[in-house]
């Protein structure tokens, strides 16, 4: 069975986590494989979290904070949004598209951009496909299975 | 929200004797600790009525839940924020001995701090608490696909679940406030606020740059609607300076500011000070009201001929009864004078009402004078609008120019004011006897000194920002420091003094603690990890990590905002953000993405890394059974 890819949304809580719950207030729709993070602001984003969930099987990473210049804590999204450009070289480096990462800025008033963006992400990472990284637990249990067969064959063979 | 403050502040004025003295304090049972307990996660599933349960199956979500590591108990309520829901989420909490709580129902942002309370209600340390938002960002948004949605129902009570077996408790602090108010600015703003603090009660020093107090108000004498600046500025200086609870400083000013809301020590330079080291002072809060001032024009000759004024100078020269006109004169003004233009965008917000108010002044002095307001757009707005009117009815002649074309002035002997008329589509000849210039109304030069010194922001046009345009509008980002007058944006005299107002009751709301609540969702440094290296004091907005004896950074809990920027940044590693620590937040990821059957044992925590609560005495008891109270 595949399943679904899956988005992790990194929100920053006083815009875009705010613009996500105005986004169901509105009862507006989008796709529902985009999974939201709540954290204080995208400054906080540490590129081990990003990294942890590309390791982890996630097949993309949206980041939303504030409007550049209207950051809660004065210039938080200003860090992240380098921070995530160089996450996006680390990602190239070790052979994951930098397109599935991307850093998106909006407001806490811009609901239908929330629903926008997680529907723009959601399409282009069916486009991409899986992760490389993620593994499908049957694929690699047929796989262990497998293996385990031919072992016990050769085993059994050796004792002929 | 300005004005509301305003008049809070001056319901305050007249409640000031009373304050305090019918509140009760609401008082919660002793807090277990928890803290050599495994997790026992309860788990709460909330219907919102049909808002959830008609998308998502919760009793499937209930189901699925109950399967997951550590949860202890787990199961769905029609309305979990009702009065009944809450009573029977503290007895379940005590029959289970849950210590960890999940709210799968709205968002956080509206919710967690009820939520928070029932905890505490039921003995637990608050932070032991995550909610599951499968409302706002869940059933609501994917209402055409209850199965997608039960899906996702499920990761987020999963994602929840493992971030909050990692949760710690954490303890609130508080800070003693001390003293009252430092007022930065003596003009209208300045001495406004500095009164509305005063007369609710709080000691005020109020430091002034000039010799004087008054500021800018000085030039301006008499208002649109008739009103007499001068004796209102008269009158206001005398009862500050009256008021034994306001010092007044004037030719001083502010060189040093340490501290953080509620207890700041500030040291004060200047002539009427003493010795030139300055005295120190405390207070709980700092009102920035430096004012603005007046752009010389470097064009239309002005400075070089005494025929060329701004509208300011007309202004003080018709109050002070010194302008001296042949009677059938010619005037011109120009409006927009080196604004809204790409290097300054932005508009004055006073010159055009200005422009009508002394329009309609000379017309009374100087009846048979021909007065003439060359304008790009008049915006007298609100109730000024009637003076526009009735200025034209008098006969000013208001003529518009482009932007793009704006009037020539031949400077030879007779002033030659060539403009051209857009209506007409030709060029017109004016030689004004007196010409009049609407120029910007600037920040202070010094501005960027005690910006730097606050560590407060200014916006593009160089004016002080707000944290909040509609919602903090007196407020800094940082706390206990807040702004009024014309240093916030060009501005009238009536509006200065209800921002001054509204700052007064926002300084109350500090000044009359006796102590702040500190949040221990902030920043901690490990000074075993810690190199020195002061990358955490650089990028902080708010100035909280300092470098203390051991040559170790260690932030002030009552300065740091909890944003987590200098977590993400320290090349050690060594800064956590309580309730946010890494190992949270991977749990989270982790819990999203691994549906581990076991349960892991947790490392324990080290109570001073993650900042968790002083230890209680407690009994050990064995926890019960899984599934039953």
């Amino acid at each position: 069975m595949t399943r679904q890819p899956v988005i992790l949304a990194f929100c920053c809580h006083y815009c875009a986590y705010a613009a996500a719950d105005l986004a169901g207030s509105m009862r507006l729709q989008y796709p529902s494989n985009v999974r939201v993070l709540r954290f204080p602001c995208t400054g906080k984003i540490e590129p081990n979290y990003i990294l942890t969930a590309f390791e982890r099987g996630v097949d993309g990473v949206l980041v939303a904070g504030c409007l550049e210049g209207g950051c809660h804590f004065l210039e938080g999204n200003l860090r992240a949004r380098r921070r995530i450009e160089r996450v996006r070289q680390l990602l190239d480096e070790i052979g994951i598209e930098p397109e599935r990462l991307e850093m998106f800025n909006l407001s806490s008033a811009e609901g239908p951009r929330f629903a926008a963006i997680a529907t723009e992400m959601s399409q282009r990472i069916a486009r991409l496909g899986s992760s490389p990284l993620r593994v499908d637990c049957e694929q690699v249990e047929a796989g262990i299975g497998e293996l385990r067969q031919q072992g016990e064959a050769a085993l059994r063979g050796e004792a002929k | 929200m300005m004005q509301a403050s305003a008049a809070a502040a001056r319901a305050m004025t007249l409640l000031a004797p009373a304050r305090g003295t019918r509140v009760q304090t609401k008082t919660y049972p002793p807090e277990r600790d928890v803290t050599d307990e495994p997790p026992r996660v309860g788990v709460f599933v909330c219907h919102c009525g049909s808002n959830i349960a008609s998308v998502v199956d919760v009793r499937a979500v209930v189901e699925r839940t109950r399967e997951l590591p550590y949860v202890a108990f787990a199961d769905h309520n029609v309305y979990t924020c009702a009065d009944d829901t809450q009573n029977l989420m503290k007895e379940t909490i005590v029959a289970y001995r849950l210590n960890r709580v999940i709210v799968a129902s709205c968002t956080p942002r509206t919710h967690e701090p009820i939520f928070r309370d029932t905890l505490r209600d039921a003995g637990l340390n608050p932070y032991l608490l995550e909610m599951a938002n499968i409302r706002d960002q869940c059933s609501w948004v994917h209402s055409q696909n209850p199965q997608e949605a039960t899906a996702k129902a499920i990761d987020l009570v999963r994602m929840a679940v493992s971030r909050v077996a990692r949760s710690v408790p954490l303890a609130d602090g508080t800070a003693p406030v001390r003293g009252g108010a430092l007022v930065v600015g003596g003009g209208v703003a300045g001495m406004t606020a500095a009164l509305a603090m005063a007369d609710q009660g709080f000691p005020v020093h109020l430091v002034e740059k000039q010799k004087t107090l008054g500021g800018t108000a000085r030039q301006i004498h008499v208002t649109l609607d008739g009103q007499d600046v001068g004796a209102f500025l008269d009158q206001t200086i005398a009862r500050v300076t009256d008021n034994p609870r306001i010092t007044v400083r004037l030719e001083s000013h502010v060189a040093k500011v340490d501290g953080h809301v509620g207890s700041f020590t500030s040291k004060l330079v200047g002539d009427c000070v003493g010795d030139g080291a300055g005295t120190d002072i405390k207070h709980g809060v700092i009102v920035v009201a430096t004012g603005a001032t007046e752009q010389k024009p470097q064009t239309y000759g002005y400075g070089s001929d005494a025929r060329v004024l701004t509208q300011l100078e007309l202004s003080d020269r018709i109050g002070q009864n010194d302008l001296d006109l042949p009677t059938n004169a010619t005037v011109v003004m120009i409006q927009c004078v080196e604004q809204r233009n790409p290097e300054r965008p932005y508009c004055s917000r006073v010159c055009c009402t200005t422009a009508v108010k002394n329009a309609l002044l000379l017309h009374k002095r100087f009846p048979a004078a021909r007065i003439m307001v060359l304008y790009r757009d008049m915006r007298t707005y609100g109730f000024r609008e009637a003076a526009y009117r009735e200025a034209r009815e008098e006969g000013v002649l208001f003529v518009r120019y482009e932007a793009e074309r704006p009037p020539r002035l031949d400077l030879d002997g007779d002033l030659r004011l060539s403009l051209y008329e857009p209506a007409l589509g030709r060029d017109v000849l004016v030689r004004p006897d007196l010409l009049v210039l609407a120029a910007p109304v600037v920040p202070r030069a010094d501005r960027g000194e005690l910006s730097e010194l606050l560590r407060v922001p200014l916006n593009a046009d160089g004016f002080s920002l707000e944290a909040h345009m509609k919602l903090r509008p007196v407020d800094f980002a940082s706390e206990g420091l807040f702004l009024c007058g014309t240093a916030h944006a060009p501005k009238f005299i009536s509006e200065t003094i209800s921002q001054a107002n509204a700052v007064a009751g926002r300084a109350a709301s500090i000044l009359s603690r006796k102590e702040m609540p500190v949040s221990s969702q902030i920043a901690w440094v490990d000074p075993d990890k810690c190199v020195s290296c002061m990358t955490c004091v650089h990028v902080c907005p708010y100035m909280a990590p300092h470098v203390g004896f051991n040559s170790k950074a260690e932030v002030q809990g009552t300065v740091c905002m909890g944003c987590g920027s200098c977590t993400s940044d320290c090349p050690a590693q060594a800064i956590t953000l309580r309730n946010y620590a890494s190992t949270q937040i991977v749990a989270a990821i982790d819990g999203l993405l691994t549906e581990r059957a076991e349960e892991p044992d947790l490392e324990p925590v080290f109570p001073e890394q993650v900042g968790v609560a002083q230890p209680r005495w407690h009994v050990s008891q064995p926890a019960p059974a899984k599934g039953t109270p």
